[in-house]
């Protein structure tokens, strides 16, 4: 959508070529797929329920401080750990060739307040199949963002940076209500539509069962530490909520990050898709440990292109990918993550002010005299 | 309040504190074979019997039921991060002293389970477990003649009811390519001389084939005995004629076990067995097409294999994926992505 396209010089052929080069690519992994990885997710998530059961654990004496320190802190990368490298990425079907029943997409159901299922249809299908496609994918601006310069302005986005701050602290509601597209279905003849009503219910059991579990159950049973305890969840989550949101925000929003009109991908081919996916998505750089808490999510251009290979493999496709982004001379966007938090806070304020008059260049009256 | 009421109580404030999880998610951590868990089971030892079979002995979890003589059970086994399932007889007494069980497996050519059981199986691994199932038993009447009539690993769940009871009269005619492929080999031999079988091993390498008209021969008062099979097709096949021929079938009990061979086809009769309705389908339509296309309601999402929106238990043939080729066979729990897959060959969707 911007003025200029940044594949405008790659033939078609050349782009089914990249197609079939990132395919040879996805073989690779998925014939090498085993034993190694199968351990992997299995210690990620043996790991994760022992932190969250020892911090829980620590947090019922969370009325000294260094216990409430200790415990938010593991609860949180409990928390984290369990939305990120595990949940998001088991609700992709990443593991489901292991055909574990009790670590596959169908089953799995997350640490977060929107039902798996829900998420599932609105960001593997809506958001992965449609990336970065304004009017069909919601993720970009969630509904409540102007997030590209073609976008119309309104009024309203001049809160923008506000709403997404407040979406931050409160990202897992903005998500559920996201996935149950409320915007759209608040109006009062799509409020009685039984199917929404269904899902609106869901959603209702599963916030009820969040938030029993964090600020009632908990709480309760750690005694004298109710206060602190509940302090304490509610700073895990908020910790884990801006963790995610700007993790999230650096996957699409960032400079140099493409968005596409809703008739560019009509007809579209496999290498068209693969290159949108390319344009549409973007890293952040740093340690071993970075790429976890993230979720892999770091390496959002590879997740973007294969959504359903192990995470855990992803570093090594990203050296392969990024071969062929300089091949097809695109831009691999990437960056440490402060940096592109920056880049994508700044555009969301940036958006939220009615584009700048480009320049109109005043006719030169002296050269018209001079001509005259 | 019952104490019944109160444990379900108790649970049901454990689930309040661990969800989204269940309680056993965590339980399962620290003590997998415990009481009410998803039945498991962990392997404490692996003797070698032939070159290519091996027994396993197993601790099953504590809702294991018990088997009867005869009987096999089905266990799911990751190989290379992969769970299949298979089912093995199993071999050991049903009054062994320290509760535990084992299953002989042989290695078969390209058998992922078997061969990965025989060579790499070590103590300490957890296997997935079913309670034990089948009626290739023993009656509840104790027989005056027993014959059982085994062909290679045929001779596992004969094994079984061997160790386990102890008849007037058995005979047994095992066949197996050659003497050192004969599993249990010793212990028979121990029978054979504390008197308490009469054996007669057809080693189908040096001696052919049995041919079930030699029975008469081997065994002349076969046609009396309650008889016993288990064994390859080919030998259970022309014992069913032999004993329907003269008669008596009714004195000849049979397993077969089916090796899951699926001959991957391109293309084939698909069955949605949810709704009733069959159609034909070619190898290069995807599932989810011929689905919809044949009026079934199918699950759906991307439509290009990324979004798993679709995926649908595959109950019997095999599909292709038609991404990479690859073929998948029906094995309980396998599910597919309809939307890249093919039939390859005859096969059945659970929709």
């Amino acid at each position: 959508m911007t003025a200029i396209d940044p594949a405008a010089h790659l033939t078609a052929e050349q782009i089914e070529e990249l197609g079939r080069e990132l395919d040879a690519i996805r073989d690779e992994v998925i014939a090498g797929r085993g034993e190694k990885d199968a351990a992997y997710i299995r210690k990620v998530i043996s790991a994760q329920r022992k932190l969250e059961l020892v911090s829980r654990g620590v947090l019922l004496f969370s009325i000294f401080p260094p216990a409430w320190l200790l415990g938010t802190a593991g609860l949180s990368v409990a928390k984290i750990m369990d939305n990120m490298e595990i949940g998001h990425n088991v609700l992709h079907g990443q593991w489901d060739w292991m055909r574990d029943p009790k670590i596959h997409s169908t089953t799995w159901e997350w640490d977060h307040v929107s039902p798996s299922e829900q998420w599932r249809h609105s960001h593997n299908e809506l958001h992965h199949t449609y990336t970065n496609v304004i009017g069909k994918d919601n993720d970009l601006g969630y509904g409540i963002m102007r997030v590209d310069e073609d976008q119309k302005w309104h009024p309203f986005h001049l809160g923008q940076p506000l709403w997404n701050f407040l979406n931050a602290c409160f990202f897992e509601y903005g998500i559920a209500a996201y996935d149950l597209e409320l915007g759209k279905n608040l109006h009062k003849r799509r409020r009685k539509n039984p199917e929404f009503r269904a899902r609106a219910k869901a959603v209702g059991r599963k916030i009820r069962k969040q938030v029993l579990k964090d600020y009632v159950i908990h709480p309760l049973l750690s005694g004298p530490s109710f206060l602190t305890t509940l302090a304490a969840t509610f700073t895990a989550n908020l910790v884990r909520n801006i963790w995610s949101h700007s993790v999230i925000m650096c996957g699409h929003f960032p400079e140099g990050v493409q968005v596409f009109e809703r008739r560019s991908i009509k007809g579209e081919t496999r290498g068209q898709w693969y290159l949108r996916q390319m344009m549409g998505s973007a890293n952040i750089s740093g340690s071993k440990a970075m790429h976890f808490m993230t979720g892999n999510l770091s390496h959002q251009i590879e997740h973007h292109l294969f959504p359903d290979l192990p995470s855990n493999r992803y570093a090594e496709v990203a050296v392969k990918v990024r071969a062929l982004f300089e091949k097809y001379e695109l831009e691999y966007v990437t960056g440490p993550l402060p940096k592109q938090v920056f880049s994508a806070w700044h555009k969301v304020f940036r958006l939220s002010l009615p584009n700048k008059k480009p320049k109109v260049k005043t006719p030169d009256r002296e050269q018209e005299l001079v001509a005259a | 309040m019952t104490s019944a009421a109160l444990r379900s109580r108790a649970w049901k404030l454990l689930e309040m504190v661990t969800t989204p999880l269940l309680p056993s998610d965590y339980l399962d951590l620290v003590s997998p074979l415990r009481a009410g868990a998803d039945l498991r089971g962990r392997i404490e030892a692996v003797h070698p019997e032939t070159g290519d079979a091996a027994t396993i002995v197993i601790r099953p979890g504590r809702g294991w039921r018990g088997h009867t003589a005869g009987q096999y059970v089905r266990i799911g086994v990751d190989v290379d991060g992969v769970r299949l399932w298979r089912a093995y007889s199993i071999t050991s007494p049903t009054n062994r002293q320290d509760g535990r069980v084992t299953i002989t497996v042989k290695a078969i050519p390209d058998g992922k389970v078997s061969n990965h059981l025989v060579r790499r199986a070590k103590p300490g691994m957890l296997i997935q477990l079913n309670q034990p199932t089948g009626d290739f038993v023993l009656p509840q009447a104790k027989p005056a003649k027993v014959l059982y009539l085994t062909a290679g690993s045929g001779i596992t769940p004969v094994m079984g009811m061997l160790r386990d009871i102890e008849f007037d009269d058995v005979v047994m005619v095992h066949c197996a390519p050659q003497p050192q492929d004969v599993i249990f080999r010793n212990e028979l031999h121990d029978l054979v001389a504390d008197k308490k079988l009469r054996l007669t091993e057809v080693h189908t390498d040096t001696d052919g084939m049995l041919d079930i008209a030699r029975l008469d021969e081997l065994v002349p008062d076969w046609a009396e005995r309650e008889t016993w099979a288990c064994g390859p097709a080919g030998l259970l096949d022309a014992a069913e004629k032999h004993w329907a021929d003269h008669g008596v079938q009714e004195r000849l009990h049979t397993e077969r076990f089916r090796p899951s061979i699926v001959v991957a086809g391109d293309g084939g009769e698909v069955t949605f067995s949810a709704t009733g309705k069959t159609v034909d389908a070619d190898g290069a339509t995807p599932l989810l097409d011929i689905g919809e296309e044949a009026g079934v309601l199918m699950p759906s999402g991307c439509r290009m294999g990324i979004c798993f929106g679709c995926v649908t238990p595959l109950k019997a043939g095999a599909v292709r994926d038609l991404r990479t080729g690859e073929i998948t066979a029906a094995e309980p729990g396998v599910l597919i992505q309809t939307c890249v897959s093919a039939a390859a060959g005859p096969c059945d969707i659970e929709r």
